[in-house]
């Protein structure tokens, strides 16, 4: 499996899927197939290694949610995004295909409020759990106070 | 068959107490600050909840606020036993996106002082698991102070390069910051020979040892398919079976050149880590000794001596790169604007990922091995919380 | 004859606004002057000071439980960040901190001092206080590296506490990113010296002028 022979495969199934580059392949799916991408991905493709899994603001835009994950076998990586409209903050969760993205969405919701439907446990996991905010936010300063101590 | 969560374990109130036991974040297994909530039934762990973030620094939010040539400092802190993976990683993804080229001094500057750090951070690996297992004050101590000895070598010739010991800011956008110094070489391959010693030294102490063998032997095996699947890198993919490594999978800075072995073992233990990095030992000392072999002469950065902030400026563009850690996956996510700092940063950590796999690995032994586990697969917690 | 000197002032160092020198002097309020009293001892010392030559007595004995203090000081082991790697190194071969006298012990309730070597989190800082409160008088605590003394480079961040300062009371800051072992020890050896000019009745430390 080449990345053009991944690439010809993502073009026959999924033809809503942006796909750019050949080493990662970046490719771009609506929210709606991101589960069934990913099956995808891991099954067919073979790209059972989960790299990382993480969001970007891009102000008005919206969010961005982006993940990567590898065919070691192959030399085959791929960096799949989504876009979720502006102003929504829901994404089904990919626990269910990686175990790898448990801790990864967590950290997600943490740092960019972004709730994952069908993560098994969806809490903060590096800022306390009565923290207020999301900091990764653009809108959220990088020294906000937090008082007592400021 | 994919392993999708975590065992669930559920009570059973046959007469047996489950006892909840907190390893806080403050503990004498000097592995950084991590609170384990273990779940324990008489001596079993049955449950394990990790919380992490006690050293969340705000890495990726004040990256956004620090230019491309402040930053690589910084980046030294989030993998602070191996500081020089760790700032590779950023320099290398502004340099894929600003299509910077390094010269090739540089490139085996950087192959040569990635090379030492992943020796030096293995030597505290094995100081430090060895104490952890062995006590404070009894047998552990003795490996531990023997390698932080062969450890002080090493940062010796660390200090004479870059001027510090433990957190450098050498690797710039470009290339690397200072060239080595007269006598540097020859120093190099002396410590260099020094250390292949005395590593065979250890493993035989160790390797004879009952005691090491019985908790190391069985405890923590990760199957091939779990490996994967979450992501860990590293000693710890290579322990269990996956013969995968950055450095001959997608090679960087000329480590095409050089001629290593990448270690593999199948059993997926403590032991097979442990044997995985006392290889890695020794194939970091022959890559030394063949780079200093052939060090080519030339400049070491292709942008030095950057005098204003518009020169720090990278095109607009994302890239992802990754290093090769002592840990693991070490990479960078970065998504340039055209300014001089970042968009958005994100540090992929190699311990993050690692740890991510105590959930799945834990329940089942006693909390005895939770020891041996968390050290060999060695968290650094400035990866993790960054 | 009750001697009660006032209480050494440790001098505020400059500060770049009205507020956080306020928030300083909030956080060092002096010492409310029934703590760590023991009406018992002093009632002891008076008697002895009633007899001619009493004061020589008391002396000696100040600068015998001083010398003990300051040639046994157990510190707990605090490690939070980068900080700690060079505080291990400071405790292991080469820079052997044992010689001194100091044994590295994981328990807060058996040692006197806490080396905080490393950035204090906003979730870190109150495991930090508890661990300071569980050891017993009397005790110190060296800020190490630049995180501690004040935030060091991440100062600027949403989660980071801007010194240990601002938890707990200190008694050595110890500049560097990291603090280089040589560093550590020139601040462990500067404690010793308060030490030595420690008042056993539990006033803290006053700087020694020679020194800085």
């Amino acid at each position: 499996m080449t990345a053009d022979q991944a690439r010809t495969l993502i073009a026959e199934r999924f033809s809503s899927a942006q796909v750019d580059g050949t080493a990662p392949i970046v490719i771009s799916v609506p929210v709606d197939a991101w589960v069934p991408f990913a099956h995808f991905v891991r099954i067919d493709l073979g790209c059972r290694f989960f790299s990382f899994l993480t969001a970007v603001d891009w102000k008005e835009q919206g969010l961005e949610v982006v993940y990567k994950a590898d065919n070691l076998d192959d030399n085959v990586s791929l960096l799949v995004k989504t876009r979720l409209g502006p102003s929504v903050t829901e994404c089904p969760s990919l626990t269910s295909e990686y175990a790898g993205a448990n801790w990864m969405e967590r950290e997600c919701y943490d740092m960019f409020g972004i709730r994952f439907d069908g993560h098994p446990d969806l809490r903060r996991i590096l800022l306390g759990n009565d923290w207020v905010g999301h900091p990764l936010l653009k809108s959220y300063a990088v020294d906000t106070p937090h008082p007592p101590y400021r | 068959m994919s392993v999708t969560a975590a065992p669930r374990v559920e009570l059973d109130y046959t007469g047996s107490e489950r006892l909840t036991m907190n390893m806080g974040p403050q503990h004498p297994s000097a592995h950084g600050v991590f609170r384990a909530i273990l779940t324990l039934e008489g001596e079993t762990v049955v449950g394990v909840d990790a919380v992490i973030g006690y050293l969340h620094r705000c890495h990726e939010k004040l990256a956004e606020t620090l230019t491309y040539a402040q930053y690589p400092s910084i980046a030294s802190k989030t993998d602070y036993v191996a500081a020089m993976t760790s700032e590779f990683a950023y320099v290398r993804a502004a340099e894929i996106i600003g299509k910077i080229d390094v010269p090739k001094r540089a490139q085996y500057l950087r192959v040569i002082t990635s090379e030492l750090q992943r020796v030096a951070s293995h030597l505290l690996w094995l100081g430090t698991w060895c104490l952890d297992m062995g006590g404070a004050l009894g047998g552990g101590a003795t490996i531990f102070l023997y390698c932080i000895r062969e450890r002080e070598l090493i940062l010796d010739l660390f200090e004479s390069l870059v001027g510090a010991r433990l957190l450098y800011g050498f690797y710039q956008v470009g290339g690397v910051r200072y060239d080595i110094p007269t006598g540097w070489a020859a120093k190099c391959l002396e410590t260099v020979d020094l250390i292949d010693q005395r590593i065979n030294e250890y493993e035989r102490m160790l390797e004879e040892n009952p005691f090491f063998l019985v908790r190391t032997q069985g405890v923590g095996v990760i199957s091939r398919e779990l490996a994967q699947e979450v992501g860990i890198g590293g000693p710890l993919l290579r322990g269990s079976g996956v013969a995968y490594d950055i450095r001959r999978g997608e090679p960087y800075s000329s480590y095409e050149d050089f001629d290593f072995r990448v270690p593999v073992e199948t059993s997926g233990d403590c032991l097979a880590r442990y044997r995985v990095r006392m290889a890695e030992f020794r194939e970091s000392l022959k890559i030394v000794r063949q780079v200093l072999d052939g060090l080519p002469e030339g400049p070491i950065s292709s942008r030095p001596g950057l005098k204003s902030v518009a020169q720090t400026r990278i095109p607009k563009g994302e890239a992802y790169a990754r290093v090769e850690g002592a840990r693991g996956e070490v990479g960078c996510y970065l998504i340039a604007d055209g300014s001089a700092k970042p968009y958005r940063m994100k540090w992929r950590g190699a311990s993050f990922s690692n740890l991510a796999v105590l959930p799945h690995i834990i329940p089942g032994h006693k909390v005895a091995d939770v020891v041996a586990i968390m050290g060999s697969v060695d968290p650094v917690f400035g990866e993790v919380d960054r | 004859m009750a001697i009660k000197g006032p209480v050494p002032e440790v001098p505020a160092p400059v500060w770049r606004n009205f507020k956080d020198l306020q928030e300083w002097e909030q956080l060092h309020q002096r010492r409310p002057e029934g703590d760590k009293h023991s009406a018992l001892f002093e009632s002891v010392t008076e008697g002895i000071h009633s007899f001619p030559g009493g004061f020589l007595v008391t002396t000696v004995a100040d600068n015998f439980f001083n010398w003990a203090r300051k040639s046994s000081v157990w510190p707990v082991t605090f490690g939070l960040a980068c900080c700690a790697i060079e505080m291990m190194a400071t405790f292991a071969s080469r820079f052997d901190v044992e010689r001194l006298g100091m044994v590295p012990w994981a328990s807060p309730r058996h040692s006197d001092l806490m080396i905080v070597s490393g950035t204090v989190t906003i979730k870190m800082a109150p495991m930090l206080e508890r661990i300071y409160d569980q050891m017993p008088d009397p005790k110190w605590a060296v800020s190490m590296g630049s995180c501690a003394n004040s935030g060091g480079p991440f100062r600027h961040g949403y989660h980071v506490v801007k010194g240990v300062d601002r938890v707990i009371p200190v008694d050595v800051y110890v500049p560097g990113c990291p603090p280089p072992p040589e560093s550590l020890l020139n601040g462990l050896l500067l404690l010793q010296d308060q030490i030595a000019h420690f008042r056993r009745t539990g006033q803290r430390a006053a700087p020694n002028p020679k020194v800085d």
